[in-house]
Order: structure tokens, then sequence, then C-alpha cells
């Protein structure tokens, strides 16, 4: 193809979309709605995903220190927690700490434990906190074979029920985007569709003149690309300005913290972008193929 | 220039639109090709530039065999061959000095001579002062001035029309066929099915008569033959 001939391609595409102007504004809505919906999908997916990541970077093992040990014997059992694989982070608690926890724990009404203080009934422990928090189980097992520990506690209870409910958060996060994408996939090519069904004549008069397949499509193919493009612009301004506007106004929900705007937003935006161009084109690209054969 | 043998086409839906169509047309013919509607005039027609197939027989048309003609070359074909309809098939969007110019872009020509080339076919059609207009904004007969631009433009060696004048009244229908007769005066063959009794009465040429997919008559010099 002469260079002369794809600046015509260029030309043609971009003329287009206002000659065929309420078939543009017809793609292009279509493109900035169902991109719109599906970036606030991927900015709610994401967030709650992280919440479910914050709530279980909360979860715990405590593990208690037999009574009475020296003090080379629990500089040991830090050793071995440190050393058993799995373990991210660890502290020391000794029982005065603890005490002291635990009457703030109390508030106001922590008088009442003062006459504990001559008197410790709390054993020391270690607070470890697994680089996976779904291993929490796994790696107290370990832990608890230590002869230098006492007993390990991590919420067994509710803690697998958590583990529960947050994976299945977040699989239905996963399921629902990827489904969100495959509608919006339909969405637009369907429009696409329609608007290229209305210039089929065009396309067999093309053909009868003599033109080749490929010099057909190229301004399609431009012009999808442009649809695409510009189809996305709108929905990145709304989720830029309105994701700015959430982070100013509201820190949290409950416990949680939102996931911070840079990156999420630029990667969400790249993301947008991708696919509003990516569907424009083979949208355009796979609607005239079947008319082509004349 | 243009051959059929044993030609035969059968639809899809079973109906048989050609039976047996042998013919010859030389270079520089002007043929016209009549017969009742549905008597298989535009299938013969559109046989010539493949728009549809034929289910047995050979065709060639300015030295290409159509029914062996693979996929991606039919465009060359197309680019030798002038086609002109009965609903003048102009890009609705493109201005008539776009549309007359489109068919020296597909085959990718210099700006400079689309523009000359384009000047010169539409001062023959007399359509000069009309190079910004749509197609919508023209009359009937200047828009089948325009695509018969469009099909001269290549030089094609061959012009293929069907029913150029169905839609036109009988004044502009002459205005056409005096174009298609200074057309075929400088050398290009022309084939044309048509309707127009009158026209073809007065015209004194090759005459094709085609009844239940059979050519039944070829005259030269002949006359329509049948009543409208």
């Amino acid at each position: 193809m002469k260079i002369s001939t794809f600046r015509r391609h260029g030309r043609e595409g971009l003329k287009n979309l206002t000659r065929n102007g309420w078939m543009t504004f017809a793609s292009f809505s279509a493109v900035t709605v169902t991109l719109l919906l599906l970036g606030v999908f991927l900015l709610l997916a994401y967030n709650v995903q992280q919440f479910s990541y914050q709530l279980e970077d909360q979860v715990v093992i405590n593990v208690f220190v037999k009574e009475g040990l020296q003090k080379n014997e629990v500089i040991e059992l830090e050793r071995q927690i440190k050393n058993t694989p799995g373990v991210v982070e660890m502290k020391f608690v000794p029982k005065e700490t603890g005490l002291k926890d635990l009457k703030d724990k109390f508030k106001e009404n922590g008088e009442l434990l003062d006459v504990m203080e001559s008197n410790n009934p709390l054993p020391d422990k270690f607070v470890v906190k697994a680089s996976n928090p779904q291993e929490t189980k796994i790696v107290s097992q370990k832990i608890e074979q230590s002869p230098l520990v006492d007993k390990v506690k991590y919420g067994e209870d509710w803690v697998d029920q958590l583990f529960k409910v947050t994976d299945m958060v977040r699989n239905a996060g996963a399921i629902f985007v990827i489904g969100l994408c495959f509608t919006a996939l339909f969405l637009i090519n369907n429009t696409i569709k329609v608007t290229i069904f209305a210039r089929r004549k065009e396309i067999e008069i093309m053909k009868l003149c003599g033109a080749t397949n490929w010099f057909i499509r190229w301004p399609f193919l431009i012009e999808g690309l442009l649809i695409g493009l510009f189809g996305s612009i709108l929905p990145i301004l709304a989720l830029g300005i309105g994701y700015d506007y959430l982070l100013k106004n509201v820190s949290g929900v409950m416990l949680f913290s939102f996931a911070p705007f840079d990156p999420l937003i630029y990667s969400v935006s790249g993301l947008l972008i991708g696919i509003g161009a990516l569907i424009g084109m083979l949208g355009s690209v796979l609607s005239i193929s079947r008319f082509l054969r004349i | 220039m243009i051959e059929m043998h044993d030609v035969w086409k059968q639809y899809p839906n079973g109906s048989a639109a050609l039976q047996g169509v042998s013919v010859r047309i030389d270079k520089g013919e002007f043929v016209y090709v009549v017969g009742p509607s549905g008597a298989g005039k535009s299938t013969f027609i559109k046989l010539m530039y493949r728009e549809e197939r034929p289910t047995k027989g050979s065709i060639f048309v300015n030295g290409f065999n159509i029914e062996r003609l693979k996929e991606r070359k039919i465009p060359l074909m197309r680019r030798q061959i002038g086609v002109v309809f009965q609903d003048f098939k102009l890009l609705p969007n493109l201005t008539v000095y776009e549309n007359v110019a489109f068919a020296l872009e597909v085959i990718e020509a210099p700006k400079r001579k689309i523009k000359n080339r384009v000047a010169e076919v539409l001062n023959l059609v007399s359509l000069t002062e009309k190079l910004d207009a749509l197609p919508g904004q023209l009359s009937g007969g200047q828009q089948q001035r325009v695509s018969i631009a469009r099909a001269l433009v290549n030089s094609p060696a061959v012009i293929i029309a069907d029913e150029p004048t169905g839609n036109l009244d009988p004044e502009t229908s002459w205005e056409i066929m005096d174009l298609f007769e200074e057309i075929n005066r400088r050398g290009t063959t022309i084939v044309m099915a048509t309707h127009n009794k009158e026209i073809v009465n007065t015209m004194k040429k090759r005459v094709l008569a085609i009844e239940n997919g059979q050519i039944v008559r070829d005259q030269k010099r002949g006359v329509y033959g049948y009543e409208n």
C-alpha cells in the first residue's frame, strides 16, 4: 500500500465519523456507557478485594510461651518461630504488656484488673503473622510442634469462616468483571454491527468498483478505533474525578480504607482505552466481513 | 471480448435462470439484451462482472476466466469493466467528484492524475458544474451520468449496463443513450439489458433476446420484438 493511500484511509475514516453522524453517536454512546459501567465495577471489585486482604491481614497467631522458661529458652523459641516457613512478622509480648493491652480494652473498668498487677496470670506470648494469611492454620500447626510452646491460638472458628467468605467475594468479583467485559464486548459489537448494516450498500458498491477487501476495511478500522478511543475519554474522566472526590471525602468504609488513586485509576484507564480501541477495531472489521463477500 | 460457453445458472431456491447460454461478443460491439421480466437478462449481466457465479459452463470477459477467478483477483477484473446500474449505485455520502474519483482511488492512482481524469470524464457527461453536489441533490438523469462517468474513468474495454434507463423519463433516457452511443463510438464495447422498446428499435444495434433462460434470437441491427 502506498503512503498516500494510507493517508487517504485515515482521512476517510475520520470523515466517516461526521458523514454518519448519528451512527457515530450511537456507537460512541454504546462505548461510553458500557466502559463507564465496566470502570465503576472494576474500581468496586478492586476495592472489595483490597478490603478482603485488609481483613485477612488482621489475622494473627498468638503463640503462648510455656510457664517458667529460662530466658535462653525463650530466645530459642523466638529463633524457632522465625525459622518456620511462612512466617513474615513476629513480636514478643511479655505478660506485663499483655495485661496493659487487656486493661486498655476494658477502658474505664480497667482498674478492676489492678489486682492482677502483683500476681499476673497471663503467659508471655509471641504474636505471629503468616506471610499468606490463608496459611495461618498450617503455620500455627508447625509452631505448635515445639515443646517450648504452651498453646497456639488464632481464632480457628471464625478465621476459617472468614477465609471462606473472602475467597468467595474475590472469586465472585473476578467472575463478575469478566462477565461484564463480555457484555461490554457484545453490546459495543452489536451497535457497530447495526450501524455498519446500514452501510452494507456502500460496501457492495465499493466492491463493484473494484476495491479490494482491505481497501474497504481500512477506513472502517480507523473509524472504529477512533470511536473506541473517543468513547473511553468520558468514562475515564468521570471515574478519575469521581474516585478523587470519594477519596477526599470518605476515608473508608468501617475499618477499611480505599485503594489509593495512583496507580489504580491509571491501570483502569489504560484497560478502558485498550478495550475501547480493540473492540472498536475488531467490531468494525468483523462486522463488515460478511458484506465483503460479493 | 466476451464469450460464454454453455452457461447454466441455477439459484439456491431452485429456479433455473440460465439454461445453456453460449454467446460471443466482439470488441467494439454494442449489444442490447432484451426479453420479458424474469427471463434471465439480469443473471446474464451479473455473471459478466461476477456478482453471480455460473453453476456450469465457462465465461471469459476481457481475457479473464470469470468462473475460475480467484477471490483476490476479482477486484483486478472489475477495474477493467465498467458497470452501470438501474439504481445508479452511487455512494450517497460522497460528492459527484468523490464518487467518480473512487474508481481511481482503488487502483491507487496519483492524486494529480485522478484530478485530471475525473475532470475529463465529468466533462464528457456534461456535469462539470455539479462537482461538489451530493447524489441526493441531483436528478435521476444526472445521477446516471455520474455513474457512467465512474464506469468510464478507468477507460475500461467494456461497459456493462443493467437497464440504465429503467428509472428515467423518455427524454432523459435519450440523453443517456446518446452518451452510450458516443462512448461506443470511441471504441468501448457495450452490453446493455433494457426494456426500452423505442430505443432498441431506433438504434438498430445487435439484439440478444433471452426467454426462459435461453437465447432465442440473436440479430444484427435487430429490433425489440416484444409488445410493452
